[in-house]
């Protein structure tokens, strides 16, 4: 079957437009390989993950996953339940040994040094990759602004002018105009959406390199999710951006780069393709890539 | 034909009609509920009724009075040569420094503990010590009180030794007569023992209630297990931890045997505060230590003493349950 049959017109999914073809290249300028993957430069705000694999206990969950995430940009996990996106995510940051029978082999690369290296600090590590969770979780015995200069107080970093990081991160995160008359309230006074965006804003104050985001929206309604796409958008100027999402549209809308995860029954989980998210949405290379993302399993 | 529009006068009435299992169910959870009631009710009275001569006789002075005399065995009011006079003072004083005392140490002691089974230790370790220290809850009193006696008074006599060679500048450890023994600070070591179990218990039960997600939140901040434990733990786990601790002090205020055993009973003189003298009051003790002589006042006297531990005891517990329905409430606006 060839690309340009009527049958293939029938299938692409009209509902969604990829919005930042445009501005890739512009932010910045990264090599693509012949798959229009990204090509690792080792650079600063650069994560990678070099031929990965992923254990709990003796049950293989991750198989061989080589991808790369350069510096500002935005790039989506997509895939059904099960495929080990969350599992991939959090061993980039360092939460997957936070599972007693976790276990991994291959690297993960940020600056182009192995995170999982001896001699490195794990708090540091944590510091410089944040992390949005799929249900929003505040700090429920603190106010807003003690919930946005929580990471602060628990990596005991030396605060600076507070009030000033304060606005700048609640700024970042969309949510300034919406709490800046009741910062002393307590997080839980907020709505979900809004504390989403809070949990982004103390992700920003530690000003970590890369930010992961584990389905970031699945809690939340259609207007806070756009406030939070919007976000995204605004902050991968300056910060590089994991996002897992079940939601096709929403990483064609935010997302630079697209890889498709899969596990196949009673086979571990693998990349089935990796590379730019106007290509994966309008030409596809794989047919199951073209399955999921047409709504045909997943 | 158009239905009208309604108005609150057609308003039905809802039924939902109770199953038969509804209503025995329902019937024996009041019963149960309300038994429990009836019962400290009883006893209360029972206890009212008991001491009533004492309490006819001192009045407020029962539980004012530093004496506890027997005389001939009746009070002046019937006559008597060489009357009996009652005041329980120094003993209910002594109930709470001991009692308090034993706070002072359990409590730190078994919030540590408690972090320690729950975010420290290695899993196999914390089961062994979990199951050690429920193991430990379940040690009968006169088991305590005999080894307070027998093994740790020696031992408590060379740490008050010290304490008060190094530290008798603070008032506490201040003595006016060096026996050292039986002291309250004794009693409230053989207690703090004996109520570490069942506080240690309770922390570890709240701690590990803390929600993963805030947990997790805080270490992919940066957070180190400590500024974790500090930041996330000990908040959330807080309330909970209050209502262990006065459930201990509870058990701690009512316990008899053990504390008969090592304390130095006075019952004309209330030691304020030197937890190192030789020298205490005890309600429980006081009881024990009295009953088999008593003359038919005297025993009316210990009624009445039963009754002020009764109280001091509820009012303990009301506190902690109390906080502890505090901490729920807070808990549930957490969860929305």
């Amino acid at each position: 079957m060839s690309n340009n049959s009527p049958e293939r017109e029938e299938v692409s999914i009209p509902a969604i437009s990829v919005d930042r073809s445009a501005s890739l290249g512009s932010s910045a300028q990264e090599a693509l390989n012949d798959q229009g993957a990204p090509v690792a430069q080792h650079g600063a705000r650069e994560m990678e993950a070099q031929n990965l694999h992923i254990w709990f206990g003796n049950n293989l969950v991750l198989e061989k996953v080589d991808l790369v995430f350069p510096a500002n940009t935005v790039t989506a996990l997509i895939g059904p339940s099960g495929c080990g996106k969350s599992t991939f995510i959090r061993t980039l940051n360092r939460m997957h040994e936070l599972i007693p029978t976790a276990a991994l082999a291959g690297k993960v690369l940020l600056d182009g040094r192995d995170i999982y290296s001896p001699d490195v600090d794990v708090t540091q590590i944590r510091l410089k990759v944040g992390m949005v969770f799929q249900k929003p979780n505040p700090f429920p015995a603190m106010s807003i602004r003690d919930n946005v200069l929580s990471g602060l107080r628990l990596a005991k970093l030396p605060a600076g002018d507070k009030e000033s990081l304060v606005e700048e991160c609640l700024t970042r995160a969309g949510l300034w105009t919406e709490v800046k008359d009741r910062l002393s309230e307590p997080a839980l006074a907020l709505s979900g959406g809004q504390q989403q965006r809070l949990c982004i804003a103390r992700a920003l104050a530690v000003k970590p390199e890369v930010l992961l985001m584990d389905e970031p929206c699945s809690a939340l309604d259609p207007g806070s999710t756009l406030k939070i796409e919007d976000t995204i958008s605004y902050l991968s100027d300056s910060i590089t951006i994991i996002i897992v999402t079940h939601n096709m549209q929403q990483a064609a809308r935010v997302s630079d780069y697209t890889a498709f995860f899969l596990a196949q029954y009673g086979e571990p989980g693998r990349v089935v393709e990796h590379t730019t998210t106007s290509q994966i949405f309008s030409r596809p290379k794989d047919p199951r890539t073209e399955s999921y993302i047409t709504g045909k399993f997943g | 034909m158009n239905p009208r529009v309604l108005t609150q006068a057609d308003q039905i009435a809802i039924v939902t009609r109770r199953r038969l299992s509804d209503k025995v169910f329902r019937a024996i959870l009041i019963f149960g509920g309300t038994t429990s009631f009836f019962v400290l009710l009883a006893i209360f009275l029972y206890l009212v009724q008991r001491s009533a001569p004492v309490l006819r006789e001192f009045g407020l002075g029962f539980a004012t009075n530093s004496i506890w005399y027997s005389g001939d065995g009746f009070p002046a009011s019937q006559g008597s040569s060489d009357p009996a006079n009652f005041g329980l003072f120094p003993m209910a004083y002594g109930t709470l420094l001991v009692a308090l005392i034993a706070m002072v140490i359990a409590v730190p002691i078994s919030v540590m503990l408690a972090l320690g089974i729950s975010y420290y230790m290695p899993k196999r370790v914390s089961a062994a010590v979990t199951f050690i220290v429920d193991l430990a809850a379940s040690i009968p009193s006169v088991v305590f009180g005999l080894w307070g006696l027998f093994i740790l008074v020696p031992h408590a006599r060379y740490w008050a030794q010290l304490l008060n060679r190094y530290l008798d500048w603070i008032p506490i450890f201040d003595v006016t007569f060096p026996s050292f023994d039986q002291s309250p600070f004794v009693a409230g070591l053989v207690l703090a023992l004996m109520i570490t179990p069942i506080v240690t218990s309770i922390s570890r039960e709240i701690f590990s209630q803390t929600p993963l997600e805030l947990i997790q939140g805080a270490y992919a901040l940066g957070a180190t297990r400590a500024a974790m434990i500090r930041n996330i733990v000990l908040p959330f786990g807080r309330g909970g931890v209050v209502g262990g601790a006065m459930l201990g002090l509870g058990r701690a205020m009512g316990e008899t045997v053990a504390v008969f055993f090592v304390l130095q009973l006075f019952y004309d003189q209330t030691n304020w505060f030197r937890i190192l003298e030789s020298q205490g009051g005890n309600v429980a003790s006081l009881i024990v230590a009295r009953y088999g002589e008593a003359t038919e006042f005297e025993l009316a006297g210990l009624f009445g003493a039963g009754l002020v531990l009764f109280i001091l005891t509820l009012g303990a517990n009301l506190v902690a349950s109390s906080i502890i329905s505090r901490t729920t409430k807070k808990k549930r606006v957490s969860k929305k």
